[in-house]
């Protein structure tokens, strides 16, 4: 049998350039790792995974049956009222954050500052926004809603900007000849389009909401994160397990739930 | 079109009907929408939200951020650095962990790879557990077995990278164009050079762009994850609040929260010249 020899030709200048790309990752690498101390590991490791393992297979039935303000159940309910509450919040106040973000709409200068708003309210840390309304309103819930609300513009605001950017024009301009105001513009041409996009991503964001929502608790901002750092920090793993299993049963169903609708949507 | 237009009867030219226009069938929309808004007031019923206790407690939220934002510790910053490194480390030991777990899992949970479909459903399954879970009760988790540092907040987001990756990655493997695999089977390749020659040079520019965007995801992760014990910049966020250091707990956020725009903007040009 013969064999076939491909030569590529060699580009000196591309070679260059995989070594200066691969050989910065490596070097950033290499930086992370050195970094990490790795001494203090606690030597009770393997007796807490024990414990832990053994409250996943006995958990603690008794609080998922407790149907009052202390219970589970409460809990689970309040975390998925304050990731609704906040992903619809959130998705009345992108709409304004889109319209200023959309180049078609604003023109390449508003929207790059408007953009620029967007992903500055994405980098801001909801948990820090949790904190922050915390000490206005108090810890509870309504902290929950508010950090949610204002957190997800950050990406709804994208993701409607592009929605709105990729939008046919030609109702727009057919409203606007016929002297269209800006808010019939709005009502007529532009949300009706963009409304199945505008819900899909909508839905997508209540699906990350809802694990941020659960995750809020630790700071105090409502639901089920609050009993479950207290079961962790107490090392009350059966009930520490038993949250966690509700917690994965009830944002499959979610999930599952949400991606249906979306499919059907869009 | 309003009711009073009429036009000439077609029977009699003398006699005017008014146009009938079949109202659309709204019942089915009406009922989601109201569905919806029961759903959502229900919420914030339910959740305690009311506008007018955020009014009545707007200035002592004022007063508070106005301890932070107005007159923040400056002097404190130098003591800031080291955890900020520690964060940035945090997530590039966390991504590559994930990225690198991610990439074997994501190929045999493709399903047009292996083509086993008793391997890669339930295999999915347990994917879609692993992203259920959130970053910071993983990291809560991981502290308590492991111990306060950053070693339990590394180990969280490998996790949680390795549950977003895979996800990413094995949706790309299935999108890719089979004719490169069918072109190489006809030529008796097996299952690693389809692999190696067809799979992997189709989504390796997508793999390095998720992979870019974990990174940027866990850079904001892991400034908060601190806040349980996982190190970093949360912790000291953490002390300054327990302290009620609000002057420290503002150059904390202000300093963290540039950096992280700063790896953000930069990850995600990068990203936009991969794919």
């Amino acid at each position: 049998m013969e064999t076939i020899v491909v030569t590529k030709p060699v580009d000196h200048w591309k070679t260059l350039y995989r070594i200066l790309n691969y050989g910065g990752i490596l070097v950033l690498l290499i930086w992370g790792f050195l970094g990490i101390e790795y001494k203090g590991i606690m030597q009770t490791a393997a007796g807490t995974l024990q414990s832990m393992g053994r409250g996943f297979i006995q958990p603690d039935m008794a609080y998922l049956n407790t149907w009052t303000i202390d219970g589970l159940p409460y809990a689970i309910l309040e975390t998925i009222a304050i990731a609704i509450a906040g992903t619809f919040a959130s998705a009345l106040l992108s709409i304004p954050f889109a319209l200023l973000a959309a180049q078609n709409i604003v023109g390449p200068r508003v929207s790059k500052i408007g953009k620029f708003l967007v992903t500055m309210i994405r980098t801001f840390p909801e948990l820090i926004l949790a904190l922050i309304f915390i000490s206005v309103v108090g810890p509870g819930a309504p902290a929950g809603i508010l950090a949610l609300g204002i957190h997800s513009i950050g990406m709804l605001g994208k993701l409607f900007s592009e929605a709105i950017e990729s939008m046919d024009m030609g109702v727009k301009e057919a409203l606007e000849s016929c002297g269209a105001g800006p808010f019939e513009i709005l009502f007529r041409a532009i949300l009706p389009q963009v409304s199945p996009e505008l819900i899909s991503y909508t839905l997508y964001r209540f699906e990350i909401n809802m694990r941020a929502a659960a995750t809020l608790g630790l700071v105090g901002a409502g639901g089920i994160g609050a009993p479950l750092i207290f079961a962790i920090r107490t090392r009350v793993w059966p009930r520490a397990m038993m949250i966690v299993i509700v917690l994965i049963i009830t944002v499959t169903i979610i999930d599952s739930i949400s991606s249906r609708i979306r499919k059907k949507l869009v | 079109m309003s009711a009073g237009e009429q036009r000439v009867s077609r029977t009699n030219p003398k006699v005017f009907e008014p146009i009938t226009v079949p109202k659309p069938n709204n019942l089915r929309r009406n009922l989601i929408i109201l569905g919806v808004t029961a759903l959502v007031l229900g919420s914030g019923w339910f959740a305690g939200f009311s506008i007018p206790q955020i009014i009545r407690n707007l200035q002592r939220g004022g007063r508070l951020l106005g301890r932070m934002f107005l007159e923040p510790d400056w002097s404190f910053t130098p003591r800031m650095i080291n955890p900020l490194i520690e964060t940035i480390r945090m997530a590039i030991v966390g991504t590559f962990w994930g990225a690198l777990t991610a990439l074997p899992i994501a190929v045999i949970a493709a399903e047009n790879f292996l083509k086993k479909p008793w391997i890669s459903k339930p295999l999915r399954f347990v994917l879609n557990i692993f992203r259920t879970i959130p970053a910071m009760v993983l990291a809560s988790l991981f502290v308590a077995i492991f111990g306060i540092g950053p070693y339990s907040g590394v180990m969280a987001l490998s996790v949680f990278t390795f549950g977003l990756i895979s996800k990413l990655t094995f949706e790309s493997i299935e999108a890719i164009d089979y004719g490169q695999v069918e072109a190489l089977m006809s030529l008796g390749a097996n299952k690693l050079n389809i692999l190696r020659y067809a799979i992997l040079p189709q989504i390796l520019p997508q793999f390095m762009s998720y992979t870019l965007y974990g990174f940027e995801v866990n850079v904001r992760a892991a400034a908060v994850l601190g806040y349980v014990g996982a190190g970093g910049i949360g912790q000291t966020f953490e002390q300054a609040l327990a302290f009620r250091r609000f002057d420290r707990v503002g150059v904390i956020i202000i300093i963290s929260f540039f950096v992280v725009l700063a790896i953000d903007l930069v990850s995600s040009s990068i990203r936009k010249r991969l794919v």
